[in-house]
Formats: C-alpha cells, structure tokens, sequence
C-alpha cells in the first residue's frame, strides 16, 4: 500500500513538472532574450543558454529612448485608480442592492445586470468621438483612460452575492444600534468581505494594466501612452525588430501584475470560493 | 459565509488602505480638474439639446402612415402578451398578459423608431422588412424581463432592510450615471451609428435604414473574417477548457511543493494578450535563428513559414491566446474541486464506481457552473481579448486569396472592426454594424450559457 502510493505520487510530481515546464518555457525563453543583445539574437541556432550580459543595458534603453519610466508611473496610477474606483462603486451598488428597498429597485438591477452582455470594445467608435469633443484625449489622457470605466457590473454582482451570504442579523442589530448605511458598510461589512474586495481589487487591477486598445485609439502623445502599448512600440522602434529589446519590454510590462498576482493567489481564490459555490 | 480569517485585519491596516486610496483618487482628479470641468459643459449642453431631441421624435411619429404605426404596436403588443403568458403561470396570468401586451408594444417602439420606423416603410426589401420585425419582437422583450421578476412576486424579505430610500438611489447614483453616460449612450450611438453612411474624418451622415448590415452580408472579406473568429474562438475554448480541467485535476493532489506548481501553472493569467503576442513571435520567429523552426531544421531539416502560412498562423493565434488564459481557467477549476464533497465521491467508490466513473458521474457534472462561467469568460477572450494578440502576431494577415481580396488569415472580427474604423476615408457606419453584429453574437452566446446554468440550478435544486 505505502510503495503504492509514493509510485503513484512520483508519477503527479513527474505530470506536474512536465505540465509546468510546458507552461513555463516560453515565459523563460523571452527572459533568456531579454538579456541578449540585438547581435547575439541574430544569430543561428539561436543562444538559447547561457543568459547574455545585457538585460541592464536592454533596460536601460527602454527608459531612456521608449519613455518606459512614464509609462510604468501613467500605468500604475490609471490601474489604481479604475481599480479602487471600481471596488467603491461597487460596494456601494452592492449596498444599495441587499440591504434597501426602494421603487424600481427591479428595473435598476435590470439596466446594470444588462451591461455584463455590454463590453467596452463594442462602444470605443462612439466612446472616441464623446473623448475628441471633450478634448480629452490630448489634453487629459489620464481622465480619458479612466473615468469612462469608473462603474462594473460585474463588481456589484460579485459584493452582492458576499453580501447576502451575511447573516441578516448583523443588519438588523446595526440598525436597532442606529447606524447609517455607509458606518454599516464600513464598520461591519468591508471588514468581513476583505478576500472579496482583494479579489476584486487584483483582478480589476491586472485587466485595467493589461488594457491595450482603448489607449491605443485615445492617447495622441507617445510619451504618455500605457504599458502595453508601449510593448507594441518596442516592436517598430528600429528598422528591424530588436527582439533582445522587445522581450525585455515585455519583462518589464509584466512584473507588476505578475509579482501581485502570485503573491495574492491564494486571497483570490478564497474571494471567489467564498461566493462561487452558493 | 464568511469566516474568521477575514477577520484577521488589523484596523490600522484598514486605515492606512482607506487613507491611501482616498488621497490617491483626489489628487488623481484634482490635478486634472479642468477636464472634468469640460465634462460637466459638454453634459450641460447636451441637457439643453434634450426638448430638441424629443420635438424631433414627436414629429417622426406625426409624420407617420397609419399602417407604419400600427403594425410595430401591435407585434410589440402581441409578443409582449404571449410572452407573459407562457412566462409567468398563476391565477392572475389574464392580467399579467395585458400588463404585457402593454409594455411589449411600449418597449418594441424602442428598437423601431431607433430604426425610423423604415423597415416597415412600402419600399423596404423583404429581407429588411423581415429583420424589422425580428427587432420589434426582440425590443419587447426589452422590459418585460424586469417586469416578470415583478410579477412572480417580491422574494426579499424585510428583515434588516435600511428603510430611506433616497440613500438608496444616493449609494447608486455613481453606478448608474456612470453605465448610463459611457455604456448605455455610446451603445445606442453605436446603433444609431450602424443606420448611416459616414466617411471617417467627414462629418455628413447620410441614413440608409439596415443597409449596412446588408453590404456585410454579402461582403466576402467580413464572411471570412466571421468565419475565422468562430473557428479560433473554438479551438481556444476547446483546447484551454479541456487542458485547464486536466491541469487542474493534477494540481489538485495534495502532495509537497504543490503551491510552487500552481504559482507556475496559472501565472500567465497576469500576463497581458499583447506581451503573450510578442513571446510567441519571439519563439515562432521564421529562419534558423528563431528557437523553433532552429529545432525544427535539426531534426526534420525545414520548418514552416510560421506566420506566412494561413492555416499555420492561426493555430499560432490559438497557442498564444491559450498559453495566456490557461492559468485564468486552471484557476476556476482548482476552486471548482475544492468544492466537491468528498463524501459524495467517497458514496460512489463505495458503490463501486472506477476513478474514471466517479470524474466523469461526480465531479464533472458538479463543476458544471464553473465551466459554464469559464465558458461565457473564455467566449469573450476568443472574440475581444484577442486583439492584442493579433496585432502583436500577425497584424490580421497572412492574406488569402492570391492578392488578398478575401480578406487576412488572421483577420478576426474585432480587429478587423477596428481597422476599418479609424483608416482614412473608412466607412464609420460599417464599422458600428460590425460592432452591433459582434455584441448581437457574444451577448447571444452568453444568454444561452446563462440560461442553462440557471436551469441546471434550478432542477439540482
């Protein structure tokens, strides 16, 4: 029985390092690149071991020709801000939601549960113009790439769904204490949702650094472009396409999501375990 | 429910988040202030156009014959009865059908005056006149889903209900202007957009009733296109659901270092489409010195033109989009699986079912809403998602036919909306019938997926 099990368990681990290994290469390899220079990418077969010298420099060119520092900070404040503007609405939708009744209550539920089925690229043609006549895409990149997607739907329903999995007693109890709605949310509620809210919070924040066309339609001025596009730029920087550059962009574009991301693995998948299963 | 570990914060910590985040968004808008100030006229200027709007409307409707009034109202009115009827059973059915009747033949003006009423119009086509009628139907049904919600009675209880509700609409006033401003108005613009012909950079609108969506139809290059998006999108679905299941299936055992192999496994999820596009140009690079086709040249001797080759160049789209959603779908599924009670799988193994019986009579069907939910996310990658990909990878070719006249290989809906878009001299209104097309088939998709989930639900009780 026990030399049964360690066979079949050498056998998971073996799949598992096979699985990984596939899933993993093509993320090693552009690591490999990014640390060669244009040169030694040229080559054939290509210098798939050991790592050339040149990620630094590589890194270096990227911030001080492709403008990557102002991206990275335009980036990074454009995803904060659509993340935690996203989160508050949606706490509050969701607030309004579960715990009031009120006229048209129906309906309301209605028109945003509808705007799942909406995606932003179906409406970018006349988002952009509404963007030119504000003069917003040139004079204020930054409002044009965020408060166009303050709302989610799919954040209300998420904190919806937390929400009235919470003992009703809890609300009542507040209200019997006199508590207003909003020291409800904030002393009761948001303390016992925080998986959800990180959750929601890391995703909304690596879909708003990954956004890649809306920023390319609206942002005029190169140097206050987003990350990904900025990745795109690397591709047509010079005559030929230096890839030692261009995976190094790519490095450089994914860290941030990627770091957050497997360190709060784990609090995602308990945010959405939670609610998932009722 | 939530559990103890949420609790674990310390208030500090909410504190300083709190704090952060609020001086983070008011500097964030107070450094652009002035642009929000533009917002404000333009939504004042736009109040002061509104009488305008609605003189406009009463006048088309003055302007109408008799028969092109009354047969919309009475579709609308005799889908909206019908509707009700079979959708709502009970001892007030009668009323609730003319409740319906009503609404319906309100709520299907709402498609048919966008359309201008020209569908029904003596001189429209058959084809036209037949797709006007699909809208009214279609638009009826607009309010009568809140409506039967409604009708089937109240669910809430009273319990724990704050009573005010002005703080009610206060808490979703945001929410709503928000959707209303940037998703609800750009949507019906993208419509009334779909119903003109408009050069790019000119500003004449001429309107040609459904002629668009007509010159789509019987455009050989947006067939392709149409054809390949539902063919890529398929074998990303296919191929990512199926690999995600058995990945996930393996990364469920409970043995040492099993959290390094899920960090590994679902990390390219963080990754965007365009950096995923870029990697697999790097690795599927033509000549001996991409890493690949170097590979392939040792052991066969030759390699293909990876993306110069049409059927080739799909698949790559399909490798690079897969390679980036696989860790999103192993994601759900681990979740799913931690989900199944081992109770349930222990009864079966008892009842002597093999470990291929209890997956495929237990777990699967038990994950089931889990797959539908990665199925509508999947869905929306294959026909949004992928731009990145594309235009890192292929730009929409290679091109077929011998000079390109059908078309790219590559040349998915979306993209190609979106090329046609913003070329000069572009037709603008093809482009918004494209978008409308493309919402008409994803949104369908989805409300199918949606519809059999919440039947799934509602038989396993």
């Amino acid at each position: 029985m026990a030399a049964k099990r360690t066979k079949t368990r050498w056998g998971v681990h073996l799949a598992l390092i096979a699985v990984c290994a596939l899933v993993a290469l093509p993320a090693l390899y552009a690591v490999q690149m990014a640390t060669l220079t244009f040169a030694q990418t040229m080559v054939a077969p290509p210098q798939v071991f050991p790592p050339g010298g040149d990620l630094l420099a590589n890194l270096t060119a990227l911030f001080q020709r492709q403008n990557f520092g102002t991206m990275l900070v335009n980036t990074t404040l454009v995803a904060l801000v659509v993340a935690l503007g996203k989160t508050s609405l949606g706490l509050l939708a969701a607030l309004a939601f579960v715990y009031f009744r009120f006229p048209g209550k129906t309906v309301l539920f209605f028109a945003v549960l509808f705007t799942l089925l909406l995606p932003t690229e179906i409406i970018l043609l006349p988002l952009f113009r509404m963007m030119s006549d504000l003069g917003w895409g040139e004079a204020h990149p930054r409002l044009a790439l965020t408060v166009p997607f303050l709302a989610t739907a799919a954040g209300t329903f998420l904190f919806r769904q937390h929400f009235s999995n919470i003992p009703r007693e809890l609300a009542e109890a507040a209200q019997i204490d006199g508590a207003a709605p909003l020291r409800f949310l904030l002393a009761v509620l948001i303390p016992m949702s925080w998986n959800v809210i990180g959750a929601h919070l890391l995703v909304q924040f690596i879909a708003s650094w990954n956004q890649y066309l809306w920023s390319l339609l609206i942002v005029s001025d190169p140097a206050q472009q987003m990350i990904q596009v900025g990745v795109k730029q690397t591709m047509s920087a010079g005559l030929q396409t230096d890839f030692g550059l261009l995976m190094t962009a790519g490095v450089a574009a994914s860290l941030p999501p990627l770091i957050l991301f497997v360190a709060l693995h784990r609090q995602f998948m308990n945010g959405f375990s939670l609610t998932q299963d009722k | 429910m939530p559990t103890d570990t949420d609790l674990r914060f310390e208030r500090w910590w909410t504190r300083a988040a709190a704090i952060f985040s609020t001086v983070l968004i008011v500097g964030f808008f107070a450094a652009e202030f002035s642009g929000l100030i533009r917002l404000g006229e333009w939504l004042a200027n736009g109040i002061a156009g509104l009488p305008a709007a609605v003189e406009a409307v009463l006048a088309h409707y003055a302007a109408l014959t008799p028969a092109m009034l009354l047969i919309p109202l009475l579709i609308g009115g005799g889908v909206g009865a019908a509707a009700t009827w079979f959708a709502v059973p009970g001892v007030h059915r009668s009323r609730h059908a003319l409740i319906g009747a009503g609404l319906g033949a309100l709520s299907g003006q709402m498609l048919t005056a966008g359309l201008r009423h020209c569908t029904y119009a003596p001189e429209a086509p058959p084809g036209e006149q037949i797709a006007g009628v699909a809208l009214t139907a279609l638009s009826a049904l607009a309010l009568l889903l809140p409506a039967w919600t409604l009708m089937r009675g109240w669910t809430g209880g009273a319990a724990g209900m704050f009573r005010r509700p002005g703080t009610a609409y206060l808490l979703l006033a945001p929410t709503l202007l928000s959707l209303g401003l940037f998703l609800y108005l750009p949507g019906i613009q993208t419509a009334a957009l779909s119903l003109s012909l408009r050069r790019f950079p000119l500003p004449q609108e001429r309107f040609v009733c459904l002629g668009n969506y007509a010159a789509l139809t019987a455009d050989p290059i947006y067939q392709n296109s149409f054809v390949t998006t539902l063919a890529i999108t398929a074998a990303i679905v296919a191929i990512s659901l199926t690999a995600a299941l058995g990945i996930a299936v393996l990364a469920s055992q409970k043995v040492r270092f099993i959290a390094v192999y899920r960090a590994v496994l679902i990390a390219p999820f963080a990754l965007s489409p365009v950096v995923s596009g870029v990697i697999f140009l790097a690795l599927f690079r033509e000549g001996s010195s991409g890493v690949l086709s170097a590979l392939l040249i040792g052991l066969f001797g030759g390699a293909p033109n990876w993306l110069r080759d049409p059927s080739i160049a799909r698949w790559v789209i399909v490798a690079a989009s897969v390679w980036n959603i696989l860790g999103f779908n192993i994601l759900f599924y681990l979740a799913g699986l931690q989900n199944v009670p081992q109770d349930l799988l222990e009864a079966a193994q008892i009842d002597g079912a093999n470990r291929w019986q209890r997956f495929f009579r237990v777990t699967l069907p038990l994950l089931s809403p889990y797959t539908f939910f990665l199925l509508v996310a999947n869905v929306t990658y294959g026909f949004y998602g992928v731009y990145g990909a594309v235009d890192a990878l292929t730009q929409g070719g290679p091109p077929l036919g011998a000079a390109g006249q059908l078309g790219g290989a590559t040349d998915m809906l979306i993209y190609k909306l979106y090329q046609d878009a913003f070329s000069p001299g572009s037709p603008v209104g093809l482009a918004a019938a494209q978008a409308v097309v493309l919402f008409i088939l994803v949104a369908g998709l989805t409300l199918l997926q949606f519809g059999r989930v919440e039947r799934r639900v509602t038989y396993g009780g």
